[in-house]
């Protein structure tokens, strides 16, 4: 399986090999091996139910392979607990957002840097709302209540809370509208810009492309493309892989 | 698209939906002006003047019943307080928690009295209390630790368990050491630095320290990193452990905090009535701290403390029959205000009620005199008004009981039914309601307590589900 052209001096922060991951009898990945470096922008495509949650929640320890190993900067952190792998520089924005609803935006951001219980947390605020003015406006606003686009802003920022290096993101652009889910992308690129790995998980295949360094494509649990974008994007691999199905 | 780029986000046009709720339970009016006015008043100073009215209290009152309701009052509260940590912040449901106030009265009762050893143990109040608390926030974490993952129904039953086994161990299994039924007695008054408590009024004012510095302390702690991860993991244990906050290990620490409160609150109890008794600490009284907890609005703590305050007043109000018998058909008066709409139907419903209520009486009485020959059991002017209204025959309680049974078919039937035969029933219903509490129940005053107490709080979570503090809670959709 190809996974593209990433200069080989890059330290990789995310490596699965060959991952193979049930619920129950039911197998849900197969062999699935994805890398993603320091500072690199990864995007995982694929349709409906072809895994890419199952992934991320393989990834992040809240379901085990069955076979294959999770490596984080090198560790072997396929045994490990999910606070383990969080505290080890990850951080991820879930599906559905799940921002603390009753909470303020100003207690979820501190909930975002638990971990960084005593430390000085003004830069990390800084930059919060450096790239969310509106969370700094909406402070002492229960998050319950924000429209979505700010509760994704939220769950963003409150990833950024705890200085991840590696985020992950579970469809971020779900439910907002087109206007808002080119916003969202523009966000996304910035955090890239800031050195941050990303690994986000899309099904709006071109919007995320356009974006990302390289792209991987899952089809029922198995990773059937793996290039960079621009080759994703020319290619007509994509559309009979992703689209056409 | 639509939006230029260079533009910030005008996300949340919105907002105005979005808070319509906070407008709609701001209001206007007298009320809701108290509410801004306390709003700009700091949480400190609120806490500080309102103490020092509470502290007014026994200087105000001659009598030492009033401030023995006033002890029972901070003692309830205080439970509240504890309990609210585990329920209402944490989201645990602990059907164990009155044992940790019976372990801390029993604990007390032993470092400091008679019971053990030849001449007894007699320790200092306050070492005898920190002894007891932290052995008792021990005991929370070891109960919690088999529960392992603390949840729902798993962590009820322990608890429940647990709950059962103390009354049965302080009862049944080691009577030398714990007095059996009879429990201990003699306990030592408190004691600090040489100065005995002996005065009802000395415990009110204890208590209320202990109130307001655990009211204190729970601000402090709720607006810091432990309140947040408590509160996290009450809304969402998966996000919670996603932002790695240690999800058990928070359920663990609110647990062990409610213990150690509850059992603070049984070391004074047990001082003040110089003696614990193992039917202090039963499921009844569990209901009641919750009743409080809920009441005051799950989560808050001025609540926890308003709620175990109606709570506590409330049922020592429906121990006087009269009292009970204003509260009862003002509580029936207030839900048809509320529930029955519009006005003139209202209106139709009442005097529907009373003609009926004349007719009935009036009717049976040709029949048999002896069917009417009883008296209202309420007391003072209510049973007086309904003297000619309500039926009470002279041996009331066998046509009691029936009715008692005929008035839940009959809500039963009220809630299936709508419209127009709706109303039609709710008027012989609400008579018979009245019949049934003159002939039976305010005869019967610890049920009907506990029945009263159940309606109010079915009354209090329509009119107001949140509670009477409490925030409404906010879903995301
Ligand atoms: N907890 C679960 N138990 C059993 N099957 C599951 C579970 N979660 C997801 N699945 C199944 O796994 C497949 C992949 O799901 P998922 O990874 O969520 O897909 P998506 O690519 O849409 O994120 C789906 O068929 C789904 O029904
Ligand atoms: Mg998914």
């Amino acid at each position: 399986m190809r996974n593209g052209d990433r200069a080989a001096s890059d330290a990789i922060l995310l490596r699965l090999e060959e991952i193979t991951t049930h619920y129950g009898p039911i197998r849900i990945l197969e062999q699935v091996s994805i890398e993603v470096g320091e500072g690199e922008l990864v995007c995982l495509l694929g349709g409906n139910a072809s895994g890419k949650s199952t992934t991320l929640k393989t990834i992040l320890g809240l379901v085990r392979p069955t076979s294959g190993r999770v490596l984080l900067r090198g560790e072997d952190v396929t045994n490990r607990q999910v606070s383990y792998r969080v505290g080890r520089g990850m951080a991820i924005v879930p599906e559905n957002r799940r921002v603390f609803a009753p909470l303020t935006v100003l207690e979820n951001l501190e909930l975002g840097a638990y971990l960084r219980h005593g430390e000085d947390l003004r830069e990390e605020f800084e930059r919060v709302y450096t790239l969310f003015p509106r969370l700094h406006e909406r402070g002492d606003q229960l998050a319950g209540t924000l429209s979505g686009g700010e509760q994704q802003m939220l769950a963003m920022g409150r990833a950024l809370m705890s200085r991840p290096r590696l985020l992950l993101m579970d469809e971020p652009s779900m439910g907002l509208s087109p206007a808002l889910v080119e916003q969202n992308f523009e966000i996304i690129a910035q955090i890239h810009a800031t050195g941050v790995g990303i690994l986000v998980v899309e099904q709006n295949a071109n919007m995320a492309l356009s974006i990302a360094d390289r792209g991987y494509v899952l089809q029922t649990g198995q990773v059937v493309l793996a290039n960079r974008s621009s080759e994703l994007l020319a290619s007509d691999e994509l559309k009979k892989a992703y689209l056409g199905r | 698209m639509s939006t230029p780029n260079d533009a910030p986000p005008r996300i949340g046009v919105d907002e105005w939906v979005a808070r319509s709720g906070e407008r709609r339970d701001r209001g206007s009016g007298p009320s809701a002006a108290i509410v801004r006015a306390l709003e700009r008043v700091g949480w400190w100073q609120r806490l500080a003047v309102i103490a020092a009215i509470v502290a007014l209290f026994p200087l105000l009152t001659s009598s030492d019943y009033a401030v023995r309701v006033g002890v029972n009052t901070l003692l309830l509260a205080t439970l509240a307080l504890g309990l609210n940590v585990v329920v209402g912040w944490t989201g645990l449901l602990d059907l164990g928690y009155v044992a940790f106030y019976g372990f801390g009265a029993y604990g007390f009762a032993l470092l400091s009295s008679n019971q053990l050893g030849s001449s007894g143990i007699h320790l200092p109040s306050l070492l005898a209390i920190v002894i007891v608390v932290v052995a008792a926030a021990l005991l929370g974490l070891l109960l919690g630790l088999p529960s392992r993952r603390l949840q729902g129904d798993y962590l009820a039953i322990v608890t429940l368990f647990f709950g059962q086994i103390f009354v049965e161990t302080v009862t049944n299994v080691a009577p030398k050491v714990t007095g059996g039924p009879n429990g201990v007695v003699g306990i030592d008054p408190l004691n600090f630095f040489g100065l005995e408590v002996t005065t009802t009024r000395g415990y009110f004012y204890v208590l209320l320290i202990v109130t307001v510095v655990i009211m204190g302390a729970l601000h402090l702690i709720d607006s810091s990193r432990t309140g947040r991860g408590w509160r996290a993991v009450r809304e969402d244990p998966l996000a919670a452990a996603l932002m790695t906050i240690p999800v058990n290990k928070v359920k663990l620490l609110a647990f062990s905090v409610g213990a150690a409160v509850a059992a603070l609150a049984g070391t004074i109890f047990a001082a003040f009535q110089a003696g614990a008794y193992p039917t202090d600490f039963d499921t009844p009284f569990l209901i009641l701290v919750y009743a409080g907890v809920i009441l005051g609005g799950s989560g808050s703590i001025a609540g926890a403390v308003l709620g175990a305050t109606v709570v506590s007043v409330t049922l020592e109000l429906l121990r006087n029959p009269s009292q009970a018998a204003t509260l009862f058909y003002g509580l029936i008066l207030l839900t048809l205000v509320v529930r029955v709409r519009p006005w003139r139907k209202l209106g139709a419903v009442l005097a529907a009620l009373v003609a009926f209520g004349f007719a009935v009486h009036a009717v049976i009485g040709a029949i048999s005199a002896s069917a009417v020959a009883g008296h209202p059991r309420s007391g003072g002017w209510v049973g007086d008004a309904l003297g000619s209204w309500v039926v009470v025959p002279a041996d009331p309680k066998g046509p009691g009981n029936i009715a008692f049974v005929v008035l839940i078919l009959g809500l039963v039937a009220l809630v299936q039914l709508k419209g127009t035969a709706r109303t039609v029933l709710l008027v012989p219903l609400l008579y018979l309601a009245a019949f049934v509490w003159e002939t039976r129940l305010v005869a019967e005053a610890s049920i009907t307590r506990q029945i009263l107490l159940g309606a109010i709080l079915i009354v209090m979570m329509n009119a107001r589900p949140q509670g009477l503090l409490g925030s409404k809670r906010v879903e995301v959709l």
